[in-house]
């Protein structure tokens, strides 16, 4: 196995890597937030003199001391730093009280009185969307936050004449990230009058945007650093900008560093959740397995605030029917204001949603079609130059669904085992599934899509790389100093990161969408494009008769009759020729378009191939589910570090085997139970198997480096692909997440 | 005298210290921010060090118990000469740190683990750190690296 690099293991290993709550600095304060009792009311009151009067107490804010915006938001602007005189949640936060020491803030937090008039809560968006109910945004006149549609051809007609129709309810529930670090800020405020921000966030770009507009300042006086973090998964980016933001507005205020740190129980309280889904499947297939028509209509609960629902939602339509060809469907996902804890980015991204639904569709039409899972999806499968349910034809990069489909069912020899899976029958019984998809790679035509990176070679011959790809854990930055170190011919110690801020790089779009090293890399290539020109032309005359015969390999600059320079001499050359050796480099999505009325156009530029199986064995007496096997077989195109895209891999799998099995958010009348991992169970060591990965590498002709990503489809199937073993299994099939096996398996 | 060792230094507890967990005072009081709060409840293992050589959540551990005991903690872990503790190089060679959060706890964990079995099997792994949770990993590559890790103690 290929080793595995990571600039940051080191110092991760020696407990030395420093997190949000790990710094500190001289006069430091801290902050507390304060919640409210209520779910939805209004007439919101405070009484804050009795905190104020507490021992070590600096102050408590409020609404009244925001200097910017009440309310910010990444699509609408809805998601308020403090309440001022509505609350949406019981996630709401009233204020935020200061003190010398945490103890002291805490005691103080105790002692703010909120008082308000309850009003009626709507917690379902189907009656969220009822005409008498209640409406939750602000300004608008009803509860409906978005509205999607994909359309095309006639399904009406092809679901009447189909053989068989699956028609059926899907639902998926709110899931937490759990990243294992909660969210942390730590604002600096500097005597030029500057902001320096610490903290938790997985863009520091958009912590820098939230902090300014909630605080009315110019982006370019605000600094958000990065470190590590401690994970994020799509979790650490609105809540963990507010936290951001109360802390920056209380060190503006006070004049001292002040330190914001989240409890857990404040953290699964606060922070936004992935989007639940209904989802209403009606699904024709004709007499040989093959999709004739679909009809599909979504709910999905956006809570109390609009955060990236909109984006999610749109996701979960242009892919709403899976990797297959289908001309006719008419798929409708609509986002929905609740009284519940707002919901948003959460890896995966509206697919993990829809695949449960449509994986398990294709199963229930093979069982009923006496076919097998994998021949279903063989004959539907989208090959090259297919054409999606958007109109988008596949014919810029390589197809390869049918390839890691049939490497997935022979490694883990999946015909033989499915025919031998118990359907109910004998002592324990044994079952395998699998699950397929296609992931539109980086954002689409969801939002703007653009990155950079810089190159300084320095003096010494120093190699200095500056990205605008954040690190979450996920191995980012360890993945870009390897593309740099294999353009540049050196080994990958010479390269050189500072930690990127928002002072140091232009904004390359937020790290989400499994994108950074697609488009953190294609920024590279061309900073090298540009950069390996201006090393020739200075250098070439002591090495080369001409600026291209001058190559960069072995750790040095190679010219003609075995000449080269080492790194230093080159750099010492580029000085003296009083000329540059720095190239800025950026990344432009190829062109994609959408046509909101009717859902066409080309959604993403290209797409990442991904199949896993799963077996299981099910204990009809405990009623319990044990993992037996995994296989996951993902086309990304090139791994750039092999082991950690292993890592993706099984991390993936075992976050969707959460979500599946084992995490059960439990929210009672608006209000949050699993406030901790002894009240959410995310899988543990003895939960999960080991489990085979296998890496496709169809290199992306879009990808300057040949690269797509992993993230998000290592974790989108294997619900789907459970949920698809489970009723091999028992011969029952579960319609909504996680399977509660207690309730409905009959021992 | 309330005395404690901490990575083989003494320290005289002050009565307020006595008051702390175990982890505050790490990490308040002598800046040892390898120990981690994931939780606050002792469910997720990121504050895991060994006292007496057992590991204990400090998050749920009072200063009071630990007077007139040892506590090792990752900072503690290294060898004489600097060099890495063969089961913190085995996390790293085996790519067993993602966003590093749980990993100071799985390391701790792991060697309260192998003072009780040189060497262990997979299936042995995952029982004894079943109480220390990650979310990045999927957990593969942590067995991986106890595994790796044990083997090096073995033949050195």
């Amino acid at each position: 196995m290929k080793s595995c690099f990571r600039n940051d293991a080191m110092r991760k290993v020696c407990g030395e890597a420093k997190f949000g709550d790990d710094f500190r600095f001289h006069g430091m304060v801290h902050a507390v937030p304060v919640y409210t009792e209520y779910i939805h009311a209004e007439n919101l009151s405070l009484e804050i003199e009795d905190a104020r009067s507490m021992p070590g107490v600096l102050s408590v804010f409020t609404w009244e001391d925001v200097p910017g915006e009440l309310t910010a938001g990444q699509i609408n602007q809805d998601y308020p730093i403090f309440v001022k005189d509505r609350i949406r949640s019981n996630s709401d936060v009233a204020a935020l009280v200061v003190a010398e020491t945490r103890m002291q803030a805490l005691a103080a937090a105790e002692k703010v009185i909120v008082t308000a008039d309850v009003l009626a809560a709507v917690l379902d968006p189907e009656e969220a969307l009822k005409k008498d109910a209640p409406v939750i945004p602000e300004g608008k006149d009803s509860n409906l936050v978005n509205h999607h549609i994909v359309r095309t051809g006639d399904p009406d007609t092809a679901l009447a004449m189909s053989s068989v129709v699956i028609e059926q309810r899907f639902e998926t529930p709110f899931v937490e990230h759990a990243y294992l670090e909660p969210e942390c800020a730590v604002c600096v405020p500097r005597e030029d009058g500057g902001l320096e921000i610490y903290g938790s966030m997985q863009h520091p770009f958009s912590t820098r945007r939230f902090v300014c507009a909630y605080l009315g300042r110019p982006l370019a006086s605000v600094v958000c650093l990065s470190h590590a973090v401690g994970g994020s998964f799509g979790g650490k980016d609105d809540t963990a900008s507010v936290v951001c933001a109360r802390a920056a507005l209380a060190a503006l205020k006070l004049n001292r560093p002040v330190k914001l740190l989240l409890k857990r129980e404040w953290s699964m309280r606060e922070s936004y959740k992935r989007v639940p889904y209904k989802m209403d499947y009606k699904v024709g297939f004709d007499g040989d397995g093959h999709l004739t028509g679909a009809i599909s209509k979504t709910l999905a609960d956006s809570g109390a605030y609009t955060s990236t629902t909109p984006w999610s939602t749109w996701r979960s339509t242009v892919q709403n029917m899976g990797p297959y060809k289908l001309e006719n469907i008419r798929g409708e996902v609509l986002g929905v204001a609740t009284n519940n804890v707002f919901t948003g980015a959460f890896r995966g991204f509206g697919s993990p949603q829809t695949n449960f639904a449509v994986e398990q569709i294709m199963d229930m039409a093979a069982e009923k079609l006496g076919l097998t899972p994998l021949e279903i999806r063989k004959r539907n499968a989208l090959v090259q130059d297919s054409i999606t349910i958007t109109g988008q034809k596949l014919d810029n990069h390589t197809v390869s669904l049918m390839e890691v489909m049939e490497k997935t069912a022979e490694t883990i020899d999946f015909e033989r085992k499915y025919r031998n899976s118990s359907r109910g029958k004998g002592g324990k019984f044994y079952g395998i599934g699998m699950a397929a998809s296609y992931r539109g790679c980086s954002v689409g035509a969801e939002a703007m899509d653009f990155c950079c990176a810089t190159i300084n070679i320095q003096f010494d011959g120093s190699i200095l790389l500056d990205t605008a790809v954040f690190e979450n854990g996920q191995g980012a930055v360890s993945a870009m100093m390897l593309i740099c170190a294999e353009e540049l011919g050196v080994p990958v110690e010479s390269i050189h990161y500072q930690a990127s801020s928002t002072a140091s790089i232009p904004d390359g779009g937020t790290t989400v969408a499994s994108r950074g090293t697609l488009v953190g890399g294609g920024a590279i290539k061309d900073a090298m494009s540009k950069l390996k020109p201006i090393l020739q032309e200075i250098l070439y005359p002591e090495i080369a008769e001409s600026p291209d015969q001058v190559s960069f390999h072995d750790n040095r600059i190679w010219g003609t009759e075995e000449r080269s320079l080492t790194w230093s001499e080159a750099g010492h050359q580029m000085y003296l020729s009083r000329v540059y050796p720095f190239a800025f480099g950026s990344f432009q999505a190829p062109r994609v378009s959408w046509d909101e009325e009717n859902g066409q156009g080309n959604a993403y530029f290209s797409y990442v191939y991904s199949c896993q199986a799963v077996e299981v064995e099910v204990d009809p007496e405990k009623r319990s589910c044990r993992l037996l096997n995994v296989v996951a077989t993902h086309d990304i195109g090139k791994a750039i570090n092999p082991p950690m895209v292993e890592g993706q891999i099984q991390g993936g799998i075992v976050q969707g085997m959460g979500m599946a099995l084992t995490e059960d958010f439990k929210i009672e009348e608006g209000r949050i139970k699993s406030l901790n991992f002894s009240k959410y169970k995310i899988p543990r060591m003895t939960d999960v198997p080991d489990m085979l990965t296998q890496i496709v590498e169809n290199h992306d002709p879009l990808s300057p480096t040949g690269a797509k990503g992993i993230g998000e489809p290592a974790m989108e199937i294997i619900a789907p692909a459970i949920a698809n073993a489970v009723a091999a299994a028992t011969g029952e099939r579960f319609f909504s997440l996680p399977i509660k096996l207690k309730k409905e398996i009959q021992a | 005298m309330s005395e404690i060792t901490v990575n083989e230094k003494k320290y005289t507890l002050s009565s307020e210290q006595e008051e702390l967990t175990l982890l505050d005072y790490l990490r308040e009081e002598l800046n040892l921010i390898g120990a981690k709060n994931g939780c606050g409840e002792g469910t997720c293992g990121a504050c895991t060090v060994l006292l007496d050589g057992k590991a204990v959540r400090s998050c749920r551990t009072s200063m009071k118990k630990v007077i007139g005991k040892s506590v090792l903690t990752i900072e503690g872990i290294k060898n004489n000469d600097g060099s890495l503790h063969p089961m913190q190089q085995a996390f790293i060679d085996a790519g067993a740190v993602q966003c590093g959060f749980c990993t100071p706890g799985m390391i701790m964990q792991s060697m309260d683990l192998l003072s009780r079995n040189s060497n262990p099997s997979r299936e042995e792994i995952r029982k004894a750190m079943r109480g220390n949770l990650c979310r990045c990993t999927g957990y593969q590559k942590i067995v991986d690296a106890v595994e790796l890790g044990a083997s090096r103690l073995q033949n050195k």
